[in-house]
């Protein structure tokens, strides 16, 4: 276990709560719509540090909508209506004085198709890193070394650090995306699906590396895949057309949901 | 494409073998166009055998033979012979019924001068008289040739002195008295006097094939040849410093001899002016209306407005260069900057910017269209990739969105020089000329006369094939300068190629989904 002890759970009921001093983001209230089309509903929950927690639910429940929420990636998209609020470490993100690209910078993303960007292996590494300047060569050679240890990727590209990115294979240029992100120490990770569009041993890893780097932050999931939020998640919360339905820890939600709804999705029944 | 491949003329019917039957039917035509242009162009300059005719009622004749056709309404044919020497007969070109041509000879001493007034003479050469005396018979040949290499060393010097002292030298004097320069100006100009005395004084006695007699002054032969004798491997040495000599020289008699270096010259400056304004314009423009505008109704419309700019046809934009940039803009200008040589225009008239910017106008529409389609294929993801590490908007464009693009604005750059390179008619409105020997580009500061008037291969063609004085003798000519004008925009073209291809091995290519 790290260095946090277990957070406490306030209430009994289908959704879970966390004392707000060991959650790192805050959501509440969110409804979300694109244009006239509604897409989140009066989200409300908390996200605990250095734990993995994973969203789940049918296709257009809004899971992804939630997570891109998280970084403001709505912003560019001009149709986009928000109400509520999210905060991370306290501080609400939408605030005036909040620079979005500082935010992005804590709140790293990882998204379902690996998206290398088409430069070398170190480039891509060091592309956040180069955005925020006042760096070494030698010290962000240490970094991107680091990064890209931290995502299980040194041993295979070590030796071509120059060759493009985009001559990996698609489980490798996924961890290459997750190394690329941890490199600016982001303090929240999210993942987007990250392993739907690999094959079943790269997904085992990417798997592996989510339980690994919780250690260091804390990492907010998306999945489809219900036995992979069942391996890597620790808590888990179940959406369903923009509505939270049930949150709670994940060994309790997948073998004892309180809620029908929630068990007819897990067991496969349709509603 | 290639998921296509392989399942042609199994089920499909007939439309596979019509789409590849198109397909054969483009290429054979455009390789059908470029054989036409580059038989009839570069033979051109082939030293043909010469004929000598003798017809049923004694008449003698010299020439090339050029084509043959039949009479109207007769079963009888004609050709056509090319049998210069102007100056005698009045024409250069003869038709002959080929019914009435009792004999054809080659005999090896016909000889073939080029001339700079009354053009080719055709027939024998009789004697050489000079200070060194008179050479007749079989010493003629080679005396006239070795005094032709002297002329042409004479000739060399002579320019080269013009350009390289006299004009300098003038230039200063122009500034202010110089008496350094003053003599230096007197020396060379009495070494130049020196010269073309050198180059008078011989004459060449010659002779048609029907007996008649001319005393031709040496100093006015350009070359002399006598294909007949000549063994094929001196044919094509000929033929190369011929087509040589139409590269590299300028136009002679009213356009009708000599070279297109100018028009060459002209056209590849203008396009690549043309491609300095436009591409960065184009580009931007690209980026506001894909990455920056708020894609609404106006976006759209402004989108629609400028894919149909595209289809304007180009003497509209001709009209608009001479109206807003010549007399508009070029005025102001003139009236601000060159007030003391008004009335005569300097930026007023059709020049080399104004012609540059026309066309630049023209092909704006391409290179907008090119990069909105390249910056359209960058997947989101990409962007969103960006952003999530922090990047800001302007940061995820130049670093990730256009290195990634930077092929398609090549592409569009491509497109438009294709387009500007081929256009003949604004060109004539904004400031094209018929004959400018001098290039827009010299010593003399500052160095890139942008209003100048130029030469363009385009226009050459036009004028050759309608305003020259013998479109026979154009013809050649017309298809030579066609062949290079298409040459021109392939060599143009395969440097942007080479140009994408380099910046795709560095960014990577985009993946084709």
């Amino acid at each position: 276990m790290s260095v946090f002890s277990s957070p406490h759970a306030l209430s009994d009921g289908p959704i879970l709560d966390f004392e707000r001093s060991t959650c790192c983001l805050e959501i509440e209230g969110l409804s979300l719509a694109y244009g006239e089309k509604p897409a989140l509903r009066d989200l409300t929950l908390r996200v605990p540090r250095h734990r993995v927690t994973a969203f789940i639910g049918p296709s257009g429940c809004g899971k992804s909508t939630l997570l891109r929420a998280l970084n403001r990636l709505h912003d560019l998209n001009e149709e986009v209506v928000r109400e509520g609020s999210i905060r991370l470490e306290g501080q609400d993100i939408q605030a005036p004085e909040v620079d979005v690209a500082e935010l992005r910078r804590r709140v790293g993303m990882v998204f379902q198709a690996p998206n290398p960007f088409p430069m070398s292996i170190y480039d891509n590494v060091a592309f956040g890193l180069r955005l925020q300047g006042g760096m070494r060569k030698r010290q962000r050679d240490d970094v991107i070394e680091w990064a890209l240890r931290s995502a299980a990727l040194w041993e295979e590209v070590k030796e071509r650090l120059g060759a493009s990115a985009w001559t990996l294979s698609g489980g490798q240029q996924q961890r290459l995306v997750i190394a690329r992100t941890l490199a600016v120490q982001p303090e929240v990770l999210l993942l987007d699906e990250p392993a739907s569009a690999l094959d079943p041993i790269s997904t085992l890893k990417i798997e592996e590396l989510i339980r690994n780097l919780k250690s260091r932050l804390s990492l907010v999931l998306v999945t489809h895949n219900m036995q992979q939020a069942a391996r890597v998640s620790d808590y888990t919360a179940f959406l369903q057309q923009g509505e939270l339905v049930e949150y709670g820890p994940t060994q309790t939600l997948f073998t004892n949901p309180r809620l029908r709804r929630t068990e007819n999705y897990i067991t496969g029944r349709m509603t | 494409m290639s998921r296509m491949a392989g399942r042609v003329g199994r089920s499909e019917g007939p439309w596979p073998w019509l789409a590849a039957g198109s397909v054969a039917l483009s290429l054979l035509l455009l390789l059908a166009l470029l054989t036409l242009l580059a038989v009839r162009g570069l033979g051109h300059f082939w030293p043909a055998p010469l004929a000598l005719v003798t017809l049923e009622d004694g008449q003698r004749l010299a020439g090339r033979a050029v084509h043959e056709e039949s009479v109207p309404g007769g079963e009888a044919r004609e050709r056509l012979y090319f049998t210069g020497n102007r100056d005698l007969a009045g024409d250069i070109w003869t038709w002959v019924p080929v019914a009435e041509i009792a004999s054809r000879a080659f005999p090896e001493e016909l000889v073939v001068l080029e001339r700079r007034r009354w053009g080719a003479f055709l027939g024998r050469l009789v004697a050489l008289e000079g200070e060194a005396g008179r050479r007749e018979g079989q010493a003629a040949w080679p005396a006239l040739q070795a005094r032709l290499a002297e002329l042409e060393a004479l000739r060399g010097e002579r320019d080269r002195l013009r350009e390289a002292v006299v004009t300098p030298l003038v230039r200063r004097l122009e500034r202010g008295p110089d008496a350094a320069a003053e003599a230096e100006l007197a020396r060379a100009n009495a070494r130049i006097r020196e010269l073309q005395a050198d180059m008078a004084g011989d004459t060449l006695v010659l002779e048609s094939v029907d007996g008649r007699r001319l005393t031709q002054p040496l100093e006015e032969v350009l070359r002399a040849l006598r294909p007949n004798a000549m063994s094929p491997v001196d044919k094509l040495a000929t033929w190369g410093r011929e087509v040589w000599r139409f590269l590299s020289e300028g136009p002679r008699a009213a356009n009708s001899a000599g070279g297109v270096w100018p028009a060459i010259f002209g056209t590849v400056l203008m396009v690549l002016l043309m491609s300095v304004v436009v591409t960065p314009f184009g580009v931007l423009a690209g980026i506001y209306l894909n990455e920056v505008a708020h894609q609404g109704r106006f976006t759209h419309l402004v989108r629609i407005a400028v894919r149909n700019l595209a289809g304007v046809p180009s003497i509209v934009y001709g009209v608009f260069g001479l109206g807003v940039f010549v007399y508009g803009i070029g005025g102001t200008l003139d009236e601000w900057f060159f007030a003391e040589s008004l009335p005569s225009p300097t930026f007023g008239t059709g020049g080399l910017l104004w012609a540059s910017l026309t066309l630049a106008l023209l092909t704006l529409p391409v290179v907008i269209v090119a990069t909105e389609e390249g910056l359209a294929r960058v997947p989101d993801h990409q962007r969103e990739g960006a952003l999530a590490l922090g990047a800001t908007r302007v940061e995820m464009l130049t670093r990730v969105v256009l290195p990634m693009t930077a092929p398609a604005m090549l592409t569009g750059m491509i497109l438009a020089v294709a387009r500007a390179a081929g256009e003949v008619a604004p060109l004539m409105l904004v400031g094209v000329a018929k004959l400018a020997p001098q290039v827009p580009v010299d010593g003399d500061f500052p160095y890139l006369h942008l209003d100048r008037k130029f030469m363009h291969l385009g226009y050459h063609i036009y004028d050759l094939a309608f305003h020259g004085g013998d479109v026979q003798a154009a013809m050649p000519l017309v298809y030579a300068t066609a062949l290079l004008l298409v040459l021109v925009i392939l060599v143009l073209n395969l440097t942007a190629i080479f140009l994408r291809h380099h910046l795709r091995a560095r960014h990577g290519a985009l993946p084709r989904h």
